[in-house]
């Protein structure tokens, strides 16, 4: 077991995968000779030269393209975005060329390709560099949507997209980068589609994924079991394909769910995740789902209304308490 | 914006010396543009009849581009197109019926009738679409170069668009990186005067489109896209040069006979039948014709009789292919992801 940060386990991840298939590279601004924007991909250039790890202009329309071009002709193209608030630019490449081709040609092309890169807000950097992406890529058929929340999670879910041969959007968090966790030593892939119940618990249930599991879910069921009650929560992990399974079970069990996301409100993960839970555990639940979402108003820049605007762990408290009718 | 009326700055220069094509060759030209010719016909009645459905663009005008510019390429080579694309699949040597079929909607469609009129593809022929948005096959073009410089081989990409692509973005973005890692990519634009409606020089800045090239310091030229010898003799040139390394834009000017889709007429609001009909004149199939004649290897008896041989194997075609039934709907999970998670099962 070795402590790694989410940054170095990101980083192990890719190093491994480009060491075992030559054709997995990795492109996009600042991976090469700066080392990453996040230091995310510190090391590789030297490890693996300009050819496998290819800086790029400020083109993110032409090299999301280049690296769906180069799926189709069999390479595995990670493709660094600096943030998925900069990935619109080449959105059109990625619903419209990744998502859709392997239907489009009748099963002949299929993308295996991993776009990655910070998802979300960071710490007062304003409207244009903090929003929150999943659900725009969630609803394309063809994306797979991956998310983790701790090391172990980031390094397993990485290799497996990589490994994966259909496009994968893997939302990562400038924040949450330096996180430390346990890694188990040695290859361990976590399949997509499969979540993981964080934390265990009898008397609700927290549906949360990405940095909200650490910054927000975690915390409320901290507080919560301070006054005696055990939270559940519970990390789909991957957005899609959905591990319902995993969220129905937990449901049946506490009668109760709560579900924290940092997109904003407004046809968010969450809903789609309410829905299920009426439709598949409609007798269980013992009061209606709560969501925690971040408000529906483009980032402001200002810390008080930055913090306001995104989930917190008093909001969190706040819809906990409500499902416990406290 | 009232845009003022401007004249294209240079004459087409015709390459010379030619090389030296065999009578095979050029007959074999001819038969390629005479069946698409006779291919898209038939499409505009399977039009009529609501056989074929949703958007149909018809290459009637232009077939010297894909015959000239595919006949410079080899089998490995990747080709990647717009959403025009019946002649360039035929002409890379895809099957008419499986074309057809995929134009029904049917599962002998070279699409399994997945992707219709505008997203034809073979993996097996390096065929890489039909792609439907204005542009955004470029940068896929781009990274099949990418991929041949990135693995060591010599195979090119050649990649074809309209001018209308010109204006955009992906297309800039697509040459800026094609010259900054001087990938093996020949960029033909397909100059046919109207994206849609709206004519070169109310959408263009310039009018030698393939100047743009130059801000890349990218190699370029102008073709005489009506002329396949030409296409031929220059796309060879601009191939060769991508086989080591040096990327090139080709300006290919050409026309449609037919309108932008088959529910747009020959002409309307933005070009008149005279225009038309004074550039029918220039028919690339009838100036093929005539460099035959004038070379003394074909004559017009032979060409009638190359026309019908090919016009029957259209038909027959077309009839194969209207036998090809259409997709069982309990398939239609199918193509969406390569590792199915849903084991082929319809998702809640």
């Amino acid at each position: 077991m070795a402590n790694l940060s989410i940054r170095e386990a990101l980083n192990q991840a890719m190093a491994e995968e480009m060491e075992r298939d030559p054709g997995v590279f990795l492109m996009g601004e600042e991976v090469g000779l700066y080392n990453g924007a996040y230091k995310v991909s510190q090391g590789l250039l030297a490890k693996f030269g300009p050819n496998r790890v290819v800086d790029t202009p400020i083109s993110e329309c032409g090299f999301a393209g280049v690296g769906i071009g180069a799926a189709m002709a069999g390479l595995r193209p990670i493709v660094e975005m600096m943030t998925f608030n900069f990935a619109l630019q080449a959105i059109d490449q990625v619903i419209n060329n990744a998502a859709k081709m392997l239907l489009m040609s009748g099963g002949q092309f299929n993308i295996p390709i991993v776009i990655r890169g910070p998802n979300g807000a960071a710490h007062m950097l304003a409207a244009q560099h903090s929003q929150s992406f999943e659900s725009f890529y969630s609803h394309v058929p063809g994306l797979k949507v991956v998310t983790y929340s701790d090391p172990k999670d980031a390094k397993g879910l990485l290799k497996s997209s990589i490994r994966d041969n259909d496009p994968v959007i893997f939302l990562e968090s400038e924040s949450t980068y330096g996180l430390k966790g346990d890694v188990p030593e040695g290859e361990r892939l976590i399949p997509l589609g499969k979540g993981e119940v964080k934390r265990q618990g009898m008397d609700l249930t927290i549906i949360s994924w990405s940095k909200m599991v650490p910054l927000v879910a975690l915390k409320v069921a901290d507080e919560l079991q301070k006054e005696g009650i055990e939270a559940e929560v519970v990390d789909p992990r991957t957005l899609k394909p959905l591990d319902e399974e995993i969220i129905f079970r937990s449901v049946k069990k506490t009668n109760r769910a709560v579900i924290i996301e940092e997109g904003s409100r407004f046809c968010g993960v969450g809903a789609e995740i309410a829905e299920r839970i009426y439709k598949a555990c409609y007798d269980d639940l013992d009061a209606p789902v709560e969501r925690v979402t971040s408000l529906d108003v483009p980032m402001p820049y200002a810390h008080s209304l930055e913090s306001d605007v995104l989930p917190s762990v008093k909001r969190g408290l706040e819809a906990a308490r409500k499902v416990l009718y406290m | 914006m009232p845009v003022k009326k401007k004249v294209h700055a240079v004459a087409i220069e015709a390459s010379k010396p030619k090389p030296p094509f065999t009578k095979g060759q050029l007959l074999e030209f001819l038969r390629q543009m005479l069946g698409i010719r006779r291919m898209e016909e038939r499409c505009a009645q399977a039009y009529g009849q609501g056989t074929i459905g949703g958007f149909c663009h018809l290459y009637i005008g232009q077939e010297a581009v894909a015959v000239g510019a595919l006949a410079a390429t080899r089998p490995d080579d990747y080709v990647l197109t717009t959403y025009r694309d019946h002649g360039m699949a035929l002409a890379r040597g895809i099957r008419p019926e499986q074309i057809f079929a995929e134009l029904f909607g049917r599962i002998g469609g070279c699409s399994k009738g997945r992707g219709g009129s505008m997203h034809l593809f073979d993996k097996e022929k390096n065929f890489l679409g039909g792609h439907g948005i204005v542009g955004a096959h470029i940068p896929l073009g781009t990274g099949t170069a990418f991929a041949s410089k990135y693995r060591g081989e010599d195979r090119v990409t050649l990649c074809f668009f309209g001018e209308g692509a010109v204006q955009n973005g992906a297309f800039h973005e697509s040459l800026n990186l094609a010259a900054l890692w001087e990938l093996p990519i020949v960029y033909v634009c397909e100059n046919n005067r109207y994206g849609m409606g709206t004519a070169l020089e109310r959408a263009s800045s310039l009018l030698d489109l393939h100047k743009r090239a130059e801000s890349y310091g990218m190699t370029h030229s102008l073709v005489d896209g009506m002329d396949v010898l030409e296409v031929y003799t220059q796309v060879k040139k601009a191939v060769d040069g991508a086989r080591k390394g040096i990327p090139s834009f080709l300006e290919t000017r050409t026309y449609r006979f037919r309108g932008h889709s088959m529910s747009d007429p020959i002409h309307s609001h933005y070009r008149t039948k005279e225009e038309v009909e004074g550039e029918r004149q220039n028919d690339p199939v009838l100036r093929l014709l005539a460099t035959l004649e004038e070379m003394g290897l074909a004559n017009q008896e032979e060409f009638d009789a190359i026309d019908r041989e090919v016009s029957a194997e259209v038909k027959a075609a077309m009839e194969a292919a209207m036998k090809s039934p259409e997709p069982d709907p309990a398939t239609v999970y199918n193509f969406v992801y390569a590792n199915d998670p849903y084991g082929g099962k319809r998702p809640s």
